[in-house]
């Protein structure tokens, strides 16, 4: 993103996650999995095992892909990030049970994942909302791709391979959140607009 | 000859990936706005590169396609069941094309009809008096659609006035407080930096509306109301001081334009409704005259 963005290739060390800090912007490459709703509940509920290769060391994407099947192969059409507070209730177990570097999606979450992400070295990043082609264009591969049948293309486990994704860390391992800070600085402007 | 089930559906195709120049030039304008070097300097680098991504290579600006809104103006004695008929038509055919994600949910079941068809959905709704785009003995149609994101629709607001927290009044000083308020909630959530309608008074349903409505405006518009063009020109500068920023992530662009109109209201009743788009304000116009379409 920016000329200064820091490279993350995934898998990193717990020592560089712990080094990233709320408003440094990075571009992560390597393994992204998409997860939203259905995925979060069947994660904290069933815990399966057949998840925990894929998503160690790997970011959870809060992402409901537009996806394309051409022959044998799945492109991504579109693949912007949703919401992420709808995942709030899950997300701490989720990054406990399967060790994740971290969690990408939009808006940001609460005080039950800051705390996971400073227990466990983990990191919340931002993407720009709303820029569904250009993230879809950073994935060079759909690798496979779980419980399609089961949740519909929309709630499935894509497993991906990007490169040069952009992102802002908004909330770090050190209990910082952008989300805060911002809304805190808006608090007090907006008392003096008021008058 | 083709009809509203074919336009309707180029309509959604050109909508979906391709954003109209007023809105592309308010958000060029902003990003040339942010300070080099600033994380929203290169939030709103990524928006535009994706606009122009999108069109490019017509895919969908956002994976969310959104709610599905046609605003129809036609003359008297049109036949408007067989337009909507049709548009419903186009919205189903585009869904199978791919073109717009399925996001029509029974409430009750949870269960996706599948193809953006549903009650209420896709909305249609016909205005028969404004004759503006037609010249003497023309018969003509406009559509003008909308493609609305589930996560701006979340951060709308409707007030009632007085409001005691924000120490608003009913009089257009207690209008700019809640708008300022409604804003400062939507932090980034809505995808900022957004595109604000508001409806100053009408009853609940009436002002939810009238604020969607504003939504229509080409973003380079003068209001025809001096007191409505006064509002709007106070809102816009003070809702950027806000600092909410693109995405939320701080910054000098928090909303690219504010559009307000207003509804004669019951004397106990006093709503402002705020309506808020996210950037990616997808609208087009179509116009049908005397049977031929054109694209605006």
């Amino acid at each position: 993103m920016a000329k200064d963005a820091i490279r993350l290739d995934l898998p990193v060390s717990e020592e560089m996650l712990r080094s990233l800090r709320i408003g440094d912007e990075v571009l992560i490459g390597g393994t992204v999995v998409t997860a939203r709703d259905v995925a979060h509940k069947f994660m904290v509920e069933k815990k399966p095992e057949f998840l925990r290769p894929v998503l160690r060391g790997a970011v959870i994407y809060h992402c409901g892909p537009i996806m394309k099947r051409a022959g044998e192969e799945w492109k991504v059409i579109a693949a912007g990030p949703t919401t992420s507070s709808r995942e709030e209730p899950y997300q701490a177990d989720v990054i406990e049970t399967y060790r994740v570097a971290g969690v990408i999606g939009k808006g940001g979450m609460g005080e039950k994942t800051s705390a996971a992400l400073k227990q466990f070295g983990a990191v919340y990043f931002h993407a720009v909302g709303g820029a569904g082609t250009l993230l879809a264009a950073c994935v060079r591969r759909v690798r496979e791709v779980l419980m399609l049948d089961e949740f519909g293309a929309p709630e499935a486990f894509w497993v991906l391979d990007v490169a040069d994704f952009p992102a802002v860390v908004t909330m770090d391992s050190a209990g910082g959140s952008l989300h805060r800070e911002v809304l805190k600085a808006s608090e007090e402007r907006l008392k003096g607009l008021l008058g | 000859m083709a009809g509203f089930v074919e336009w309707g559906l180029e309509l959604i195709r050109r909508t979906t990936s391709d954003l109209s120049p007023d809105v592309e030039a308010a958000i060029r304008a902003a990003r040339d706005r942010e300070d080099e070097g600033t994380t929203a300097r290169n939030v709103m680098d990524v928006i535009v590169r994706n606009v122009e991504l999108a069109r490019s290579g017509g895919t969908p600006i956002c994976q969310d396609t959104g709610l599905v809104g046609f605003f129809v103006h036609v003359p008297r004695g049109t036949d408007t069941e067989g337009i909507r008929a049709d548009l419903v038509e186009a919205v189903r055919r585009a869904t199978k094309e791919g073109l717009l994600r399925s996001n029509a949910v029974d409430p009750l079941t949870g269960r996706n009809s599948g193809d953006n068809v549903g009650a209420g959905l896709p909305y249609v709704a016909f205005d028969f008096d404004d004759a503006s785009e037609a010249g003497p003995g023309e018969a003509v149609v406009t559509v003008d659609l909308m493609l609305k994101g589930g996560g701006s629709e979340n951060v709308g607001a409707q007030y009632r006035l007085p409001d005691a927290t924000l120490k608003a009044g009913r009089d257009v000083r207690g209008v700019e407080k809640c708008v300022l308020d409604a804003i400062h909630k939507a932090q980034g959530f809505g995808c900022a930096p957004g595109i604000i309608g508001v409806c100053v008074g009408g009853d609940r349903a009436g002002s939810y509306a009238g604020a969607k409505k504003q939504l229509l405006r080409p973003l380079d518009d003068r209001n025809p109301d001096p007191d409505l063009a006064g509002l709007e020109e106070r809102l816009l500068p003070a809702l950027n001081e806000l600092g909410v920023g693109p995405m939320g992530f701080g910054g000098k662009t928090t909303v690219l334009a504010v559009k307000a109109g207003k509804l004669h209201r019951h004397p106990a009743s006093f709503f402002v409704s705020i309506a808020y788009c996210c950037w990616a304000d997808r609208r087009r116009r179509l116009v049908v005259r005397d049977g031929v379409a054109e694209l605006v």
